[in-house]
């Protein structure tokens, strides 16, 4: 294994994309993007890559290429954020329907309006239902990682869907970090070479993407439910081979000081390692609480989520987006999906923070953790708390 | 509630569709802060085409003088030297600022 | 843990500063993490970055709001953004500026241990233009010690490939000629 090194973890994803020797890669190049495609165009144009660099003016042309690429037997790899993505939405069904594997790293940004760039779960919150393998990294080390396993279990002739690696903006993808990168060598023992189950090929023709009629409609659906659904066995497969193989070992829900623990902690992406290092200052003060954390989030991993929580009497939720005269945040109301009927299961305290890139810091967990405290105590919450927001919440005085 | 347009306000005190309500906003934003070195004119090398003015990003420079030769608005130009790359006759020159 | 807050101006690479410092001690076998004060680049307007370095992996990502050490790139900084805020007691201030300790401390009541170096003069002799952020790290490994002069030269090298030799001239330079009060 190579030596831990100091790099940006846009350009590692973009190191570890190159690594997996792929084919096709199709990007907007200006904001919302990362380094990531910026240093892929580098990598490309200097021949160390032999693939297809296709700028295009738009995200919705960026899928679309990919979708083609994909279909005609190309492994493919773009990036984007924010309201990029938004502009992919309606291409993401059609990649995940037409069963075209594309690996894309998302770095979490929110959306417009007002214009924001920074951080917050906006973007991937609001694609929940597109039909991809879904998964989050909190560091570089995990982004880096997860592209390849990505290429990987998204390939497999099990699954054949596309992924979207997500990380968050800025807070992960901006940050010079120490990163193990794989070698060429390991990739290659791990990644083998994409061997497409249909493609479009003149010598044995195909239509991909027909007209599918009510009658047909419905058991499209049931087939992208079933595949995403059954992608969980060979995701956890290739998670553990990875482990083995690397020492590095990713769980579909990740826990951190749960033994014990009255009340857990819940968040996603990267505000995970601050709150792991808030979890350590609260456990050497006395409190029994822990950390639990979606890595895997399409297919949703419910018994995994179960297993981890057991025992807990309370779970604060930290979302990063929510929906606007709705539920509140989606990841608490994913969970209380998970929950519900369940004999007794923890109390949830549901809270939004870090929107649009505001900091969310110890005094933040102190407070939250304060009021999950006080639910233990039998006290009632709002149904969910805007963190730090000025002026108080809706409905209050 | 009062409407606040700058500083830390209430989500109450935001306006309809967190719009900006009074024109010239932009003139708040003194980027003459921004400015580590200025442009300075060599005038009797400058033909008064104007090229500076309609360059510079901040729309700071103008023929105000009396005598019709270009000048920024040191209270907005940010010392981008846009100018002295767009300048025809080369008589704009970045000089650094004092501390 | 040391936390580092740069000041400094878009275009003149606090950001580099940051990760120059971050990637040195990170190959000297410490951890570490860089990042910017993210939000539009806009050539001259004031900008932050952030370092962290320790002897165990760096897990908080917040923005350095209590920084040990506050390094300022450019000394018209000064007269806009309050330096010292948030430092730390007993921190160190790394300023550029072609006054003494003392006349900055009184003119803008900066905080902490100052550490004065003329970096704009230094960097328009050796690289010939005022960009001073490899020019304060010289001034920053000197007074902080935190990482070898040596490792951040091989990073210097490696990041600026045939223009490096200023740079590190410049480096050296205000490792030798800053003045620690």
């Amino acid at each position: 294994m190579a030596k831990r090194k100091g790099m940006e973890v846009s350009i590692a994803i973009a190191e570890a994309a190159s690594m997996c020797n792929v084919d096709v890669v199709s990007a907007y190049p200006i904001t919302p993007q990362t380094h990531v495609v910026e240093h892929l165009a580098d990598i490309v144009a200097d021949g160390e890559l032999d693939a297809e660099f296709i700028p295009v003016e738009s995200e919705h042309a960026a899928m679309s290429a990919c979708v083609g690429a994909a279909a005609a037997g190309a492994r493919t790899f773009t990036a984007t954020a924010s309201q990029g993505l938004a502009l992919m939405h309606e291409i993401l069904f059609i990649a995940s329907s037409l069963r075209t594997p594309i690996v894309m790293v998302v770095a979490n940004r929110a959306l417009s309006a007002p214009i924001n760039i920074w951080n917050d779960h906006s973007d991937v919150m609001t694609e929940r239902d597109v039909g991809w393998i879904q998964i989050f990294a909190e560091n570089g080390q995990e982004a880096a990682d997860l592209v390849v396993q990505a290429f990987r279990f998204g390939e497999d002739k099990r699954v054949l869907l596309p992924v979207m690696v997500h990380f968050d903006g800025f807070v992960v993808s901006h940050v010079v970090e120490p990163i193990e990168m794989l070698t060429h060598a390991e990739v290659k023992t791990f990644l083998p070479d994409y061997a497409p189950q249909q493609k479009l090929d003149i010598d044995a023709p195909i239509s991909m993407g027909p007209v599918g009629i009510p009658a047909v409609y419905t058991e499209a659906k049931m087939a992208g439910e079933a595949v995403l659904r059954d992608a969980y066995g060979p995701i956890v497969e290739c998670l553990d081979d990875f482990g083995k193989r690397f020492g590095r070992t990713y769980k579909p829900v990740e826990t951190y000081r749960r033994e014990d623990a009255d009340i857990l902690l819940v968040t996603m992406g990267g505000i995970s390692e601050t709150a792991m290092t808030w979890v350590d200052r609260a456990r050497a003060a006395g409190e029994k609480v822990g950390l639990v954390r979606f890595r895997l989030w399409r297919p949703l991993p419910d018994k995994d989520f179960k297993e981890a929580v057991k025992g807990a009497r309370v779970l604060a939720v930290v979302d990063r987006h929510f929906s606007p005269g709705g539920p509140g945040g989606p990841v608490a109301q994913e969970i209380k999906y998970i929950l519900y009927g369940q004999k007794g299961a923890p109390s949830i305290v549901e809270f939004v923070a870090g929107l649009g890139g505001r900091d969310v810091g110890f005094a933040d967990f102190d407070n939250m953790y304060k009021k999950a405290k006080a639910v233990l105590g039998g006290a009632t919450v709002p149904p969910f708390e805007i963190v730090q927001v000025r002026g108080g919440h809706h409905g209050e005085a | 509630m009062t409407i606040r347009q700058s500083g830390t306000p209430k989500w109450k005190e935001l306006a309809l569709g967190n719009a900006v309500l009074v024109p010239g906003s932009s003139r708040h934003n003194r980027t003459g802060d921004w400015r580590s070195s200025r442009p300075i004119w060599k005038l009797e090398q400058c033909v008064k085409c104007g090229v500076c003015t309609v360059f510079c990003p901040e729309g700071c420079i103008a023929m105000r003088r009396a005598d019709a030769y270009p000048e920024a608005d040191m209270e907005y130009c940010k010392g981008c030297g846009i100018c002295v790359n767009e300048c025809f006759t080369g008589c704009i020159a970045m000089q650094e600022e004092k501390e | 843990m040391l936390e580092f807050r740069f000041h400094g101006r878009g275009g003149q690479g606090a950001v580099t500063s940051a990760e120059l410092l971050a990637l040195s001690a990170i190959a000297e076998g410490k951890f570490a993490q860089a990042f910017p004060s993210f939000g539009p680049e806009r050539r001259g307007a004031p900008v932050v970055a952030y370092a962290r370095i320790d002897e165990a992996k760096v897990l908080n990502r917040t923005a350095v709001s209590t920084p040990n050490v506050v390094v300022v790139l450019d000394p018209s900084i000064l007269r806009i953004v309050n330096t010292s805020e948030g430092m730390v007691d007993g921190g160190t201030q790394i300023v550029n500026t072609s006054r003494t300790a003392a006349e900055v401390r009184e003119a803008f009541k900066l905080k902490g241990r100052l550490v004065t170096v003329n970096a704009n003069r230094i960097a328009a002799e050796e690289i010939g233009r005022v960009i001073t952020n490899t020019t304060m790290l010289g001034a920053l490994v000197r007074a902080m010690g935190v990482v070898k002069r040596d490792t951040i030269v091989e990073h210097l090298k490696e990041r600026f490939g045939r223009i490096a030799a200023g740079n590190i001239k410049a480096f050296l330079r205000a490792y030798e000629e800053c003045v620690i009060s």
